[in-house]
């Protein structure tokens, strides 16, 4: 079973030349039910239990949250928030603002310096360093410098998830040549990251973050090393993960990006503070200046 | 979640090991050969106390110090007949007059042959069992037989060369617990180290949902390559070295040193040394690791 069938039909769309014709390759996995129903299949109780969490409305709340590094300003200031289950995030602000920031308590990476933060419906400040591995399995991370390991080839960099998470050896080259194929770097197999361009490592980075299919993608300028024409294509691997269920956050800096995804919400960030708490807002925000909202 | 303490083949390559030979190799290597040397060195005092002990235990020379010849003579005859009837007594044998002689020679030249001199008549003994009762049985038995008797013990006279050859057994065993001690340390702070050097794949390890078990893990199993690795090259070297020392010591035709050798026994702890440690060294590394991860998120 192939459990990663309906990200081919997107996958594809990697290498097709132009952002027209991936578009069409999205619409065609919306369209393609047969391509949902053997996901449902594939995937098994993984998406019928994201389906049934789904009906469960918040799966990250943050209240009054502040970050502070050492005794310096506060980074993070009374920040609070929702992410509903299964929607899109793009988080906005200006260098500084505070978005990687943010982005680390979300993938747990950080600890708040106050306020509470609730993840998959736990307190994730209290949560025991025991159980952080098992929390982390449900997040998947696209780092904004990738941080792929430099000595594993493409294959065991993406691979790094399903063992990590302790998946037979058996069951792991199946996935990750799917993965492979989806980015478009099936010829790429043993390259090691410091022979792949910024966009085929973004690619590797991406790919490592899905393949553990998480219930939230974290993404962390994802597009900010690639040319427009790849950044757009890779926002589309983002959205065809969202539509089979994935909360997916993107911070970003490219305004053009905010546009491209449909029901999208925005958060902005400003020097620290939410502009939009409720995250509610689609793009473009009712009251943002027509220009850059950075 | 495994907890073994090898890792898999694809874990392997987590820690980048295209390096070849490492430093740590070589300094296990350094570490194991002391330790087998200082090992082989305890090993081989202990089985020549061992050694000697058997040999002394049971011995005894009683002396008959008469001036007068006759006494001495018809005491030495009783004291024997006394020996030969006692029961724990294996075997009793007077000292040759010209052999006693021949030992005096250095000191009395040859005046020590002159049938005038009174030389105490000297009784060879072995006892079957070498107890402190015994000795005192058999002591009273002769003295009641010859009253000019006296009971000198070999393990007397020796016990210096056994407290010291149990010295040198005691610091053979303190400098193998030393280099055990050692080599730990080497392997926390090369376990340290190697934390620092692999802190940025440790982290994404970890933002993928690694356990510190997992991560300590890799760290066990290099160290502990790294450690059998050496310990087998020192091993190999020093039983070399021991082999060759061996050699020039049964050469020497001495009695007492010849005691100093390895059974089948000492051979098999000495090459179980190079196991152990690496046991040790794994053991070390992962609660090195463990300590040090528990100070991240």
């Amino acid at each position: 079973m192939r459990v990663l069938a309906p990200f081919v039909s997107a996958g594809n769309m990697v290498n097709l030349r132009g952002v027209a014709q991936g578009r069409q390759a999205v619409a065609h996995l919306r369209a393609c039910r047969r391509c949902r129903d053997r996901a449902m299949q594939g995937a098994g109780h993984q998406i019928l239990k994201r389906a049934m969490r789904a009906a469960m409305a918040n799966i990250v709340q943050f209240e009054n949250v502040g970050l502070r590094y050492g005794s310096g300003q506060e980074t993070l200031s009374d920040v609070s928030f929702t992410l509903s289950t299964g929607a899109f995030y793009f988080l906005t602000g200006a260098s500084g603002a505070g978005k990687t920031s943010l982005l680390k308590l979300l993938y747990l990476s950080q600890r708040p310096t106050r306020g509470s933060i609730k993840l998959f419906g736990e307190d994730a400040v209290t949560l025991p360093r025991a159980r952080l591995p098992g929390f982390r399995r449900r997040i998947g991370v696209v780092f904004q410098d990738f941080r792929l390991v430099p000595h594993l080839s493409a294959y065991d960099n993406i691979a790094l998830p399903l063992r990590v998470s302790g998946v037979p050896e058996s069951d792991v080259e199946a996935p990750v040549r799917e993965m492979l194929a989806w980015v478009g770097l099936s010829d790429r197999v043993e390259a090691k990251p410091p022979t792949l361009s910024g966009g085929e490592q973004q690619r590797v980075a991406i790919a490592r973050a899905v393949i553990g299919r998480p219930e939230i993608l974290v993404a962390d300028e994802p597009t900010g090393n690639v040319d427009p024409d790849m950044a757009e294509r890779l926002l589309h691997l983002f959205d065809s993960l969202n539509r089979l269920g994935t909360t997916v956050v993107v911070a970003t800096h490219d305004f053009h990006l905010l546009g491209r995804i449909q029901n999208a919400h925005m958060m902005r960030l400003d020097k620290g503070r939410l502009l939009d708490p409720t995250g509610s807002l689609r793009f473009p925000p009712p009251n943002a200046p027509s220009g850059n909202p950075e | 979640m495994s907890v073994a303490m090898i890792a898999s083949a694809a874990d392997r390559r987590l820690l980048d090991e295209s390096r070849g030979t490492r430093a740590m190799t070589w300094i296990m290597a350094i570490m194991l050969f002391l330790t087998v040397l200082a090992g082989a060195l305890g090993l081989g005092t202990l089985s020549a106390a061992v050694l000697l002990d058997r040999q002394l235990a049971g011995r005894l020379t009683v002396q008959i110090v008469e001036a007068v010849e006759a006494k001495r003579t018809n005491q030495t005859a009783l004291a024997l007949a006394a020996l030969r009837a006692s029961p724990e007594v294996t075997r009793a044998v007077e000292v040759d007059h010209a052999k006693l002689a021949m030992l005096l020679r250095p000191w009395l030249g040859t005046d020590g042959a002159d049938p005038d001199l009174p030389i105490p008549a000297m009784i060879d003994v072995d006892l079957g069992v070498a107890s402190d009762a015994a000795v005192a049985r058999v002591s009273a038995a002769v003295r009641v037989a010859a009253p000019s008797a006296r009971i000198d013990r070999h393990e007397s006279w020796m016990s210096p060369v056994r407290d010291f050859m149990a010295m040198v057994t005691w610091l053979a065993a303190a400098l193998v617990l030393l280099m055990a001690a050692a080599t730990a340390a080497v392997v926390i702070l090369a376990a340290r180290a190697g934390l620092e050097t692999h802190r940025d794949t440790i982290e994404v390890l970890h933002m993928l949902g690694s356990t510190d078990v997992q991560v300590a893990r890799l760290f066990q199993r290099r160290i502990a390559i790294d450690t059998l690795l050496g310990g087998v090259i020192g091993t190999v070297i020093a039983i070399g070295v021991i082999a060759l020392v061996g050699l020039q010591l049964a050469a020497l035709g001495s009695d007492l040193l010849a005691g100093l050798s390895l059974g089948a026994r000492d051979w098999m702890i000495l090459g179980g040394l190079p196991v152990a440690f690496a046991v040790l060294a794994t053991l070390a590394a992962r609660q090195a690791v463990l300590t040090a991860l528990g100070r991240y998120l």
